[in-house]
C-alpha cells in the first residue's frame, strides 16, 4: 500500500515516497516518481486517489510557479503549506473533492530553517518534525518517535529513513519494494539513494 | 466515527476575579493515531479576547483564518477593537451562515470587557456547531473530553479567583480530564487574561 515519510534534521528535510503505482491487487508500475519538486526550495510527497494525486500535484506546482513569475520571488515554504491546504479545505466542501494527502518539505531562505508540513485530504495541516502518510505511518511513527533527533546530520537521518523503511518491509503485509528518497536543503532539492 | 472525534482536542475556560482563563490540550490525531503534538487551538482575537476552537482539524484552521477576516474587517470599519459579547455574536452567525453543512468545530470564547466604570467583566461563552450561544457564569467546556471536563471543573472551581489560583483549578482541570480521554492530551497550553497582562504557559503532559 502506498507510503510516505518525512523527517527533518540539522538544516535539511528528507522526504521518501514508495515509487509502486498500484490498481487493485495489481502492480501497474514500480518507478513511479510521487515526490514533486514545486520550487527551488519545496518538495511536496504526494498519496491518494490515484488520478486525482497527480492533478492536483500539477495543479499546485503551476500555482507555484506562477506566483514566482508575478512576484519574482518563490513563496516560503509556510505560505506555500498555507495556499496548499486551504485549495484542499475549499475543494473537500465542492462538488468533487480531490483526495490527495501530502508531505510538504522545504527549506525557509529567510530564516534558514528546514520545515516541514502534514497535511491530508481534508485540509488538516500540521507543523510537524517528522510525518508519514498511509499504512507505513502506524510503524514509521512510533520508530520516529524514539529515534528522530532534529540536530542529526543527513547521515544519520538518512539512517533513521532507512530504520522506517526496513520496519515497514519487515512488518507491513502489502510493503511497497522501492522508495524514491529526495533531499531539501540551503542548495536546493536533490535526489539521494538509500 | 463521529466527525467531531475525528481529530480529536479539548477546549475549556474559566472565570476568574477580574480575570479569565481558557486552555487546551495540544493533540491532533487521525482516530486514534496521533500525528502532533503541537497542534494549536486557542488563538487571540485582540489584546483581550482568546478563542478556543476544537473539532474537526481542517476546519479549526479555517475558522481562525476566517475570524481573523472578519476581526480585521471590524476594527477598520469601526476603528475600534471588538468587544467580547460582540465577538461572541460574530462566531454565532458565522457558524450559523453555514447551518445546513457546517464548520465541525464548537468554540470557545474568553475575554474581558469594559465596564463603564473603567473596570472590566470577564465573559465566557461557548456555541455548538451551528452556533447556538451558552454565556456561562462559571465556566464552560468542549471537545472529545467535554463529559469529564465538565465533572472535574464541577469539583474544583469556586468564584472569585484570583489568577494565579485560576491558572491552577483550571491546568488541574484539563490535565486530570484529558488523561481519562484518549483522542486528547499531549500537553496542553493555558492563557490567563487579567486587566493588565496575560499570562500564556505550555504545560507537560501524559504522553501515553
Amino acid at each position: 500500500m502506498e507510503t510516505s515519510f518525512a523527517l527533518t534534521g540539522k538544516g535539511y528535510v528528507i522526504v521518501a515516497a514508495d515509487t509502486t503505482a498500484a490498481r487493485s491487487i495489481v502492480k501497474m508500475k514500480v518507478d513511479e516518481d510521487k515526490i514533486k519538486e514545486i520550487s527551488p526550495h519545496l518538495l511536496m510527497a504526494y498519496s491518494g486517489e490515484p488520478g486525482d494525486t497527480v492533478q492536483f500535484a500539477e495543479f499546485v506546482e503551476r500555482n507555484i510557479r506562477l506566483y514566482q513569475i508575478r512576484n519574482l520571488y518563490p513563496l516560503r515554504p509556510s505560505a506555500a503549506a498555507s495556499w496548499i491546504r486551504r485549495s484542499l479545505a475549499d475543494s473537500l466542501r465542492s462538488r468533487s473533492p480531490y483526495s490527495v494527502n501530502l508531505l510538504v518539505g522545504g527549506y525557509d531562505t529567510a530564516t534558514h530553517e528546514p520545515k516541514l508540513y502534514w497535511i491530508d485530504y481534508l485540509g488538516t495541516q500540521v507543523d510537524v518534525p517528522f510525518g508519514a502518510h498511509g499504512y507505513g505511518s502506524y510503524f514509521a511513527l512510533s520508530l520516529l518517535d524514539r529515534y528522530h533527533d532534529p540536530e542529526a546530520s543527513l547521515e544519520e537521518g538518512l539512517a533513521t529513513l532507512k530504520r522506517c523503511v526496513d520496519e515497514v518491509a519487515k512488518r507491513l503485509v502489502v510493503s511497497p519494494g522501492r522508495y524514491k528518497v529526495k533531499v531539501v536543503d540551503k542548495d536546493g532539492v536533490r535526489e539521494v539513494e538509500i | 466515527m463521529s466527525i467531531m472525534e475525528y481529530n480529536g482536542g479539548s477546549v475549556i475556560a474559566m472565570v476568574g476575579k477580574d480575570c479569565v482563563a481558557i486552555a487546551s490540550d495540544l493533540r491532533l490525531g487521525n482516530q486514534a493515531l496521533s500525528i502532533s503534538s503541537n497542534f494549536q487551538k486557542v488563538f487571540p482575537v485582540t489584546d483581550r479576547i482568546y478563542v478556543g476552537l476544537p473539532g474537526l482539524g481542517t476546519d479549526v484552521t479555517t475558522l481562525r483564518e476566517r475570524f481573523r477576516y472578519r476581526i480585521n474587517m471590524y476594527t477598520i470599519k469601526e476603528e475600534r477593537e471588538i468587544e467580547p459579547e460582540t465577538f461572541a455574536h460574530l462566531v454565532s452567525s458565522t457558524l450559523y451562515e453555514h447551518r445546513f453543512g457546517p464548520y465541525f468545530i464548537e468554540p470557545v470564547i474568553a475575554g474581558l470587557s469594559k465596564t463603564p466604570s473603567g473596570g472590566v467583566k470577564p465573559l465566557i461563552a461557548a456555541a455548538d456547531l451551528i452556533g447556538c450561544l451558552n454565556f456561562a457564569k462559571d465556566f464552560v467546556v468542549a471537545g472529545t473530553a467535554s463529559t469529564k471536563l465538565l465533572g472535574v471543573a464541577e469539583g474544583l472551581w469556586e468564584p472569585d479567583l484570583e489568577p494565579e489560583d485560576l491558572f491552577e483549578t483550571i491546568s488541574q482541570t484539563l490535565l486530570n480530564s484529558v488523561d481519562r480521554d484518549a483522542f486528547s492530551g499531549w500537553g496542553a497550553v493555558v492563557h490567563v487574561i487579567t486587566k493588565d497582562s496575560i499570562i500564556s504557559r505550555t504545560l507537560k503532559g501524559r504522553m501515553d
